[in-house]
């Protein structure tokens, strides 16, 4: 009675030949870093221990926060197919706005300092405004998208407008100027790592990606509702089908997407400031990660987030300093070599 | 006769210009009915088209005397029509317990909970943690079986039930849907292989092009090769093999 498929040895062979050349780029990355690095700017690992270990957390912290803008991208397109280009905006408004809540809580519009910021008035910025953003996402789905459900371009072009009007809106509202989300006085110091000084609010921003993690995945494994976006994910006529109401599982999806977005955005305006122009650049972040991931997919997005991290965080401190510069390309090389390899992306199905 | 459980008046529905059901009428009550007929004879888009899957272009159907062509597939299941797809569809993403547990709200006190599909499928307990799409055919079958006996609907409705499946899991679909009606669920079943047609329900419903073509009865059927070469064509002559009649195995092109 079991028939799975025979697979035949030359597939194998076949299947085989890209992971090789994956496996051995991987090898040669590997042996630099650790020996050969003369000349760049951390130096071969086995000499100085201290930049490497710096470099992976650097490339952990900044996965972690991918992850979340990124896991929230990939939500919305695995169950609705709808590819929101305003991902990138709502996390900005969330930057922005979260910005203006701790403000008027420490009762500072300059010169605040970490001491100033309780563990609260940084944690209640984030879920307010991570809640608002989320809100928006639910009206700009309840409004503008659900109407063109199963229309991707259309969909993609309707959030894209929303996004160049969010763009002009926050510039009037907030100014064009960066601003900067402050950590609690409580993890804005250093530690000792090394030999090498780390900043704790790098580790404080991993830790609450994990959180973020964990419970996203909680969430989609052990409730009822996860396990009907998951199942949504994999054939959403079938689900239909068996008296499942989708739309309103739709508006559960987009506000936690969203939410996911805003969240993320927080994070990013305390790690590396909210500004005009950050809207895109994030959602190009988040289009990277679920490209190399498998768009749709909770489990690509981790995937994506820590490569993408790694490149990010490896390549302008491992390539000889007179090509720093460079670096930037090593991202696309990633991309490129991973499509090459799974066109679908790591944990990618065919749509 | 009082009202029958399922009416389906002149339904026409297709893909774009292209028309697929060409007024499909017929009427059932709680018994087992079969819908044979070739492949591209348009079984799959009755039952797509019945569930609210693909649009109704015009016609009426009534389950219970109440109009649901044109609505959505939500609403279709919720008013009381099962579906068992063609090919399964069951959740990669989903294990086995999964599949029944998302299902599980509002079962408690009902004929079909999860416990109960397990106890019918005892199969399928030794599998629940394992994914739906690393199944046998057998079990993935079961399960879709199981997923759907969860909306405690009226009307179970399978499209090829018998796909891809070994004989002596045929079987116990066909245990099923005897022990379905027995039980008061109607089962209206598509297929093309006139075995598992036939064991399944006595009345049999053709479909040529679109339309039924003509009504018998699972003994007629069995008992008269013409008549399958006629409605079935090769697909059936070659599997005719394996029925006690040993019809002949002429091919009809």
């Amino acid at each position: 009675m079991v028939d799975t498929p025979v697979r035949t040895s030359t597939r194998d062979v076949a299947r085989r030949l890209p992971a090789l050349t994956v496996w051995l780029v991987l090898a040669f990355v590997a042996v630099w870093v650790l020996f050969l690095a003369e000349g760049t700017s951390a130096g071969p690992a086995v000499d100085d221990p201290g930049r490497f270990v710096v470099t992976l957390l650097d490339a952990l912290t900044f996965a972690g926060l991918l992850f979340v803008v990124a896991s929230g991208f990939t939500l919305i397109f695995g169950l609705m197919r709808t590819v929101n280009m305003a991902h990138g905006s709502l996390f900005l408004l969330a930057g922005f706005t979260a910005i203006a809540i701790q403000q008027s809580m420490v009762g500072k519009t300059t010169n605040i300092a970490p001491e100033d910021v309780s563990i609260w008035s940084w944690i209640g910025p984030l879920l307010l405004a991570a809640a608002l953003v989320a809100v928006l996402g639910v009206v700009m789905h309840q409004v503008f998208l659900r109407w063109n459900q199963g229309q991707e371009l259309r969909q993609a072009l309707i959030t894209i407008a929303i996004s160049v009007i969010l763009a002009d809106q926050m510039l009037r509202q907030f100014g064009g100027l960066a601003k900067t989300m402050v950590w609690p006085g409580a993890v804005s110091h250093f530690v000792e790592l090394f030999g090498e000084r780390y900043a704790t609010s790098r580790l404080f921003m991993l830790a609450v990606a994990l959180v973020v993690g964990v419970a996203l995945w909680l969430w989609l494994t052990r409730t009822r509702m996860g396990m009907v976006i998951r199942a949504g994910v994999d054939d959403e006529g079938m689900v239909r089908a068996l008296g499942i109401n989708a739309t309103l599982v739709f508006a559960v999806t987009f506000f936690v997407g969203a939410f996911l977005a805003g969240v993320g955005g927080v994070m990013g305006a305390s790690f590396a400031g909210a500004a005009t122009g950050s809207d895109g650049t994030w959602l190009l972040n988040s289009l990277v990660v679920v490209i190399i991931g498998g768009l749709g997919s909770i489990k690509g997005a981790v995937a994506g987030s820590l490569l993408y991290g790694t490149v990010v965080a490896f390549s302008p401190a491992y390539l000889p300093s007179q090509y720093t510069f460079y670096s930037v390309i090593f991202s696309f090389a990633l991309l490129a070599l991973v499509l090459a390899v799974r066109p679908y992306g790591l944990f990618g199905r065919p749509a | 006769m009082s009202e029958p459980l399922l009416e389906v008046r002149g339904l026409c529905s297709g893909y774009g210009d292209s028309r697929v059901l060409d007024g499909i009428s017929f009427s059932m009550g709680v018994e087992a009915v079969g819908i044979i007929g070739r492949n591209g004879m348009g079984k799959t888009t009755l039952c797509d088209t019945l569930m609210g899957l693909v649009p109704t272009t015009s016609g009426e159907v009534l389950l219970h005397g109440e109009h649901i062509e044109g609505r959505a597939p939500e609403k279709v299941a919720r008013r009381g029509i099962s579906y068992v797809p063609q090919g399964r569809r069951l959740f990669a993403s989903l294990t086995v317990d999964e599949h029944l547990a998302m299902l599980a709200k509002g079962t408690r006190g009902k004929r079909w909970t999860p416990e109960a599909v397990y106890e019918l499928f005892p199969r399928l307990a030794q599998r629940r943690s394992s994914g739906g799409t690393d199944l046998s055919g057998g079990e993935q079958q079961m399960l879709a079986v199981g997923r759907a006996l969860l909306l405690n609907g009226s009307l179970v409705l399978m499209d090829e039930p018998s796909e891809g499946l070994a004989p002596t899991i045929v079987d116990v679909l066909v245990d099923v849907v005897h022990r379905l009606v027995a039980e008061g669920t109607a089962v209206l079943v598509v297929e093309q292989k006139l075995r598992a047609a036939t064991a399944m329900a006595e009345r049999q419903l053709v479909m040529v092009s679109g339309r039924i073509q003509a009504e018998t009865t699972a003994s007629e059927l069995q008992a008269d090769p013409e008549l399958q070469r006629r409605y079935l064509g090769v697909g059936t002559a070659v599997e005719a093999g394996d029925h006690p009649n040993g019809a002949s195995r002429e091919r009809t092109e």
